[in-house]
């Protein structure tokens, strides 16, 4: 492809942010649009479960550039503009607001949007939490029951990174919480038993109930949720309900335009979904060198990574390069820091490699056949460079596995 | 190039590290960052701005 002179970068979230910003580190100097539906600039989404729903942070704290970034970068930045189709063969970008973008290249970096539970919408009462605004409102209904003396009985549905974030920032909040999940355990699969004992303690000593079970639905009265029926027939009462069972993609508005859709965007190891289109995010569905499959990451580190991938790959031509980068996420569970490299699901044998889950400290290795596949360190973060190089060069690890 | 690291915002990703080993470190004790050098010379601001770009959090802050 010969030099683009316009690239609309349709998603201002982490990954849109930084494939338009450095599309002009590397030297771009053609019309760069950023549109976004939300009606902030770009922002940082992890803080949402913790600093800004527990009230320790200001909305203006997860901003992630100032506006004089922008300005100065020559990145026309659009918030609360949506759009609504990709021309398939003009290059071009319809918005919702009837505006049209010309492109040379596009890059969609569209993210996910919340799982619901379905005829929940429109209960009062009823939450997701995906953006500031989910954060604001969930926080300000938590707030307000309390100033009413209303009952603050908040079910959280789903338990993995989003619901208990959020069930202990609530619980902090002085709410009244029960958080439902499938696995034994909350986030046993994602940070291994170990750490997943661990977290399942402090929920305990906060005074967080956890109920094994799948919420079916919620059930209300007077167009108010008042409570939430899992699938056992069970039923828990609420006065607040927090669905974070998953997301859904945000791709409809590419029907018709010949990119691939599949479970999110369908790229290529350089992140390409076609020629002159790219994708990168929550959205992006890469190859995996690791496992030989396609997959999506929602991980705050692997938007910016691939951002900054595609962005230059964008401008390289034949010069482009695949990049797979690490997985990696972390996850604060009140005093406990739990940073995960690689995968631990799937994997056959654990070995611990410092500390214990008696100290509340420790790191541990996950193998698949003697090879290290993923890392996790509990309040051990001085580890956690030795830990990514192990899963990055799947480093042999023989001895005696440590029994979960 | 000036650098400010804002250690509140700082979530220990360690990111900043492996593209820029000369200029930030992680604390031992909380995994956050510090800065080794505010302002680095010239052979390493191209990896300065590989750190500031691929920051999670927006921890870092360049002046040119």
């Amino acid at each position: 492809m010969s030099s683009p002179d316009a690239i609309v970068v349709v998603g201002a979230g982490a990954a849109g942010a930084t494939t338009a910003e450095t599309l002009r580190r590397q030297g771009y100097e053609g019309r760069l649009t950023l549109v976004g539906a939300e009606p902030h600039p770009p922002y940082d989404r992890p803080p949402l479960s913790k600093q800004i729903l527990s009230g320790r942070w200001e909305p203006d704290r997860i901003r992630l550039r100032g506006p004089e970034v922008y300005d100065r970068l020559g990145i026309d930045v659009r918030p609360g503009t949506a759009a609504c189709r990709l021309d398939p063969a003009g290059r071009a970008v319809e918005l919702a607001d009837g505006g049209r973008l010309r492109a040379d290249a596009v890059v969609i970096a569209t993210g996910v949007r919340p799982l619901t539970l379905p005829g929940t919408e429109g209960v009062s009462g009823v939450h997701v939490l995906r953006t500031l605004d989910d954060a604001l409102a969930l926080r300000d209904a938590l707030a307000l029951r309390d100033a009413l003396g209303e009952g603050r009985r908040l079910v959280v549905a789903g338990a993995g990174l989003l619901g208990t974030e959020a069930a202990v920032a609530a619980r902090g909040l002085g709410a009244d919480v029960t958080l439902v999940g499938t696995a034994p355990v909350p986030l046993l699969d994602l940070v291994g038993p170990q750490a997943a004992g661990l977290v399942a303690a402090v929920h305990r000593d906060l005074g967080l109930r956890f109920r094994r079970g799948r919420v079916r639905g919620v059930v209300g009265r007077g167009g108010a949720a008042t409570g939430v029926l899992l699938a056992d027939g069970t039923h828990l009462p609420a006065d607040v309900v927090l669905v974070a069972i998953g997301s859904l993609t945000n791709t409809e508005w590419l029907a018709g335009s010949g990119v691939p859709v599949g479970d999110g965007v369908v790229c290529d190891g350089l992140g390409a979904a076609r020629p002159g289109v790219w994708a990168a995010g929550d959205v992006a569905g890469r190859p995996d060198p690791r496992t030989g499959r396609r997959r999506r990451w929602e991980h705050r580190t692997q938007a910016t990574e691939q951002a900054v991938a595609v962005a230059r790959n964008l401008l390289a031509g034949a010069g482009a390069r695949p990049v797979a980068p690490l997985p990696y996420f972390w996850t604060d569970q009140h005093d406990l820091k739990i940073q995960v490299f690689g995968e631990i699901a799937g994997t056959d044998s654990c070995h611990l490699v410092e500390g214990s889950a008696a100290e509340r400290r420790f790191t541990a290795v996950y193998c698949v056949e003697d090879r290290v596949r993923g890392a996790v360190a509990v309040n051990l973060p001085r580890s956690v460079p030795r830990l990514r190089s192990l899963v990055e060069t799947g480093a042999v690890w023989t001895g005696q596995p440590t029994q979960a | 190039m000036k650098i400010n690291v804002d250690r509140e915002r700082c979530v220990g990703a360690g990111q900043c590290v492996l593209a820029a080993a000369a200029v930030f470190e992680q604390n031992p004790e909380d995994g956050l960052v510090e800065l080794l050098l505010p302002e680095p010379s010239q052979d390493l601001h191209a990896a300065v701005t590989e750190a500031e770009l691929i920051c999670p959090s927006g921890a870092i802050e360049l002046q040119s």
